[in-house]
C-alpha cells in the first residue's frame, strides 16, 4: 500500500507539464535526442544524464513501446537477462529524461528537423532487417527469416500473422549463430519454458510436430558462433539429444591447447559432447543437430541442398561435393543488417550499418569527414554482434564521445534548441506506456504468465490513451 | 548448490525490486529487519571492502557477512556504470571484478560452470577473474581490494 501511494506521488510529479517547467528553467540546456529506445539508447541515455549535467535527453521510438531487443528479441525462457528493464526504467523516469513512443524517424519526424530541435541526434534504432542466402526459391512461404521467427513468438507487432509451418518433422536453420540456438530451443524445448511467449505462438508450437533441428554452418567447430552458455543449454534439455558428426571435428582436439580459454572453452564442451553421444541414447526423443563445413546452395521442396566446404585461412571454400537435408521448414539466421531510416543519414547499404568512426557519423557527402552533433551506437552503428555487455560498453563510449565533443566545443551548443514538438501527433509518454505495461500484467497474471504482450498497436495505443 | 544460490537469488532479487520500487536503499531495508527482529548489526559482522576502477581511483566501502559483492556495489550506491545489469542472475557479466592472486586462490567456492560461461563474454578476462555476484563476503575477507575493468571498451571491438 504504501508502496502504491509512494508510486502515485512519483508519477504524479513526472507529469509532462511538471517536466517541462523543470527543463525550462534550468539554462542553458544542452538537448539530445536519441532515437530508438533499446539498449543502446537507454545505457547512452544512463552515461548523458550522469555525466552531462545541464542537459535533457529526449528518446523517440518508433513503437509505442519501449525497450527493443529486450522485450522483442530476449528468448521467452530468458527472463532474467530481461532485468536490465529495471535499470533502464530508472533512467526512463529521470526528471531530465523524455519519452516519445509511436514516433517514427523517416516518417512522423525528419532527421532534418530532428537536428534543428537538438544539439546531438544520436541513432540507436538497431537492426531490423536480415541478410538474405540469395538463393531461389528463397521467397517460398517455407523458408522464413529467424529474426522473423523470434518476433513472432516474441509478438513484435506485425510479425503475428507470420504462421510458420511446423507441421513438419524436419526443420534445418542456416547459420548458429545465439538466435539460431535460441529459435531451436524454442522448437525443441518442453513449452513450460516458454511461458513469456505469445498466446497465439504457445498454441502454434504446441501443435508442433518438429522432431529434428539441423543446425548448419559454413565453417568448422572453431569457428562456431554460438556462445558456451547457449550451447549448454541445448546439451541440457530434457528429451533431446544433440548429434554431432565425427568427421567435422576430425583434428579439433588437437587444437584445443593452443586456443584462448572463450574458445577453448566452448570446444572443449563440444568435444565432450561428441564423447558422450549414442551413451544415453533413448529412442523417440527430439534430436538436435549442429552440422559444421556446408554453404547453402540451393532449395527444393522438402529439402535443402549444401556444398560440402573446406577451410582455407578461416574461410569457407565450397567444394564439388553436395549433401541434401532434408527441411520441411528452413529458417535463415545468418546475419542482421540495418535499414536506412533517413535519407540524411550516411549509410552503407552492402554492409547495412551507418557509416561511423567511434560512434561519429560521417557525413553524406562522402568525404570521411565527420557530420558534427550526429552520432550511432548499438548494432545500428556496429553490425549486429555481441551481448548486452558489447553493446553497453559501445554505447557508453558514444555517450562519452558526445560529452567530450560538447567540452571541447567540436559542437556547438551556444544556441538554444526546442526540443520534440509531439503537436497533434499520437505520442505515448512514459506515463502512457506504464498504463500499457500495467495492463499487460494484469492480462499476464489471469493466465498465471509474467505478461501477456500486446500485439496491435491500435491497443496499445488505446490502452496509453492516445 | 543451485537450489541454495537460486533462493539467495531470489531473496536478492525480491530486496532489489522493492528498492527500485520505492527508491530506499536496501542497506536501510535491511537494517529496519534486522532491528525489528532485535538483531542489531554487530560491528563484526562488518567487512570492509575497496573497489578499484580501471583509472585507479579507490572507493572505499563496506559490506556485511554473507552479502554478494553485488549487494555492496547495489546497496552502498557504489558509482560503477552498468555494474549487474541482470541483478546476479549469471546472464551476464557485468559485476566482473579482478582478484588479487592471494585474495583469488583464498575464495572459499571455485566458479561453476554458469559463472565461468558468463566471464568467457568479459572484457579484461583474467585468470583470476570473478563474477561480483557470486562472491559471498565472509569475515576473513575484510580489507579485499579488487579492480573493476574498465566498462568502456572500443565500439569498434565488439
Amino acid at each position: 500500500m504504501t508502496s502504491n501511494l509512494l508510486n502515485i506521488c512519483r508519477r504524479g510529479f513526472h507529469t509532462s507539464s511538471v517536466r517541462q517547467q523543470i527543463i525550462q528553467s534550468e539554462t542553458p540546456t544542452k538537448r539530445i535526442c536519441i532515437v530508438g529506445a533499446g539498449p543502446a539508447g537507454f545505457y547512452a541515455a544512463q552515461y548523458l544524464l550522469k555525466n552531462l549535467g545541464d542537459c535533457v535527453v529526449d528518446i523517440v521510438e518508433k513503437l509505442p513501446v519501449p525497450f527493443g531487443l529486450v522485450r522483442f528479441g530476449v528468448a521467452p525462457d530468458h527472463p532474467e537477462v530481461k532485468n536490465v528493464i529495471n535499470t533502464f526504467t530508472k533512467t526512463a523516469e529521470h526528471p531530465r529524461l523524455r519519452f516519445f513512443g509511436n514516433v517514427s524517424l523517416g516518417t512522423d519526424v525528419s532527421l532534418h528537423d530532428l537536428r534543428n530541435q537538438y544539439h546531438a541526434v544520436l541513432l540507436t534504432y538497431g537492426s531490423d532487417q536480415d541478410r538474405e542466402l540469395q538463393l531461389d526459391n528463397e521467397q517460398q512461404s517455407h523458408v522464413i527469416s529467424a529474426r522473423k521467427f523470434v518476433a513472432w513468438y516474441n509478438g513484435l507487432p506485425g510479425a503475428e500473422h507470420l504462421e510458420p509451418d511446423l507441421s513438419g518433422r524436419d526443420v534445418t536453420i542456416v547459420g548458429q549463430g545465439n538466435v539460431a540456438v535460441d529459435v531451436a530451443r524454442m522448437l525443441l524445448g518442453p513449452p513450460r519454458c516458454t511461458q513469456n511467449t505469445t498466446e497465439y505462438a504457445l498454441e502454434a508450437l504446441s501443435r508442433s510436430q518438429v522432431e529434428r533441428v539441423h543446425l548448419v554452418g559454413r565453417r568448422g567447430p572453431l569457428q562456431a558462433a554460438f556462445t558456451i552458455k547457449e550451447l549448454r543449454e541445448m546439451l541440457k534439455l530434457p528429451n533431446v539429444q544433440t548429434r554431432w558428426r565425427s568427421d567435422d571435428f576430425s583434428g579439433i582436439a588437437t587444437q584445443v591447447e593452443q586456443l584462448q580459454r572463450p574458445r577453448k572453452r566452448l570446444t572443449e564442451l563440444m568435444l565432450k559432447s561428441l564423447n558422450d553421444q549414442g551413451k544415453n541414447s533413448s529412442p523417440g526423443t527430439k534430436q538436435f543437430l549442429p552440422i559444421f563445413l556446408r554453404a547453402p546452395k540451393a532449395i527444393t521442396e522438402g529439402e535443402m541442398e549444401f556444398s560440402v566446404t573446406e577451410l582455407q585461412q578461416d574461410a569457407a571454400v565450397p567444394t564439388h561435393a553436395t549433401e541434401r537435408l532434408p527441411a520441411n521448414l528452413i529458417l535463415r539466421s545468418i546475419g542482421y543488417k540495418s535499414s536506412c531510416a533517413d535519407a540524411d543519414i550516411s549509410f552503407d547499404s552492402r554492409q547495412g550499418y551507418v557509416r561511423n568512426r567511434e560512434g561519429r557519423v560521417l557525413k553524406v557527402d562522402a568525404t570521411d569527414n565527420v557530420d558534427a552533433g550526429l552520432y550511432v551506437a548499438g548494432w545500428l552503428g556496429t553490425g549486429p554482434t555481441g551481448v548486452i555487455l558489447t553493446t553497453m560498453s559501445g554505447a557508453f563510449a558514444v555517450a562519452k564521445n558526445i560529452c567530450d565533443d560538447i567540452a571541447s566545443n567540436a559542437l556547438d551548443t551556444s544556441s538554444s534548441k526546442p526540443g520534440f514538438e509531439a503537436d497533434d501527433k499520437r505520442v505515448v509518454t512514459w506515463d502512457g506506456w506504464r498504463r500499457i505495461d500495467d495492463f499487460e500484467m494484469e492480462t499476464g497474471k489471469a493466465k498465471g504468465k509474467p505478461r501477456e504482450k500486446i500485439v496491435s498497436i491500435a491497443e496499445m495505443l488505446r490502452i496509453a490513451g492516445v | 548448490m543451485l537450489v541454495i544460490n537460486t533462493c539467495r537469488n531470489t531473496a536478492r532479487l525480491a530486496l532489489r525490486s522493492a528498492w527500485l520500487r520505492n527508491n530506499v536503499p536496501i542497506s536501510s531495508a535491511i537494517a529496519s529487519r534486522t532491528f525489528s527482529l532485535g538483531l542489531a548489526l554487530k560491528q563484526q559482522d562488518v567487512v570492509n571492502v575497496t573497489f578499484v576502477r580501471a583509472n585507479g581511483t579507490k572507493i572505499k566501502t563496506s559490506g556485511k557477512v554473507g552479502d554478494s559483492l553485488l549487494d555492496v556495489v547495489v546497496n552502498n550506491s557504489v558509482d560503477l556504470d552498468g555494474f549487474g545489469a541482470c541483478e546476479g542472475t549469471l546472464t551476464c557479466s557485468t559485476c566482473h571484478l579482478i582478484f588479487k592472486t592471494n585474495d583469488f586462490e583464498k575464495l572459499p567456492d571455485k566458479p561453476g560452470d554458469e559463472e565461468l560461461d558468463m566471464l568467457d563474454l568479459a572484457y579484461e578476462l583474467t585468470d583470476t577473474s570473478r563474477l561480483g555476484c557470486q562472491i559471498t563476503l565472509s569475515k576473513d575477507m575484510d580489507g579485499l581490494e579488487v579492480h573493476v575493468p574498465s566498462t568502456i571498451n572500443d565500439a569498434r571491438s565488439a
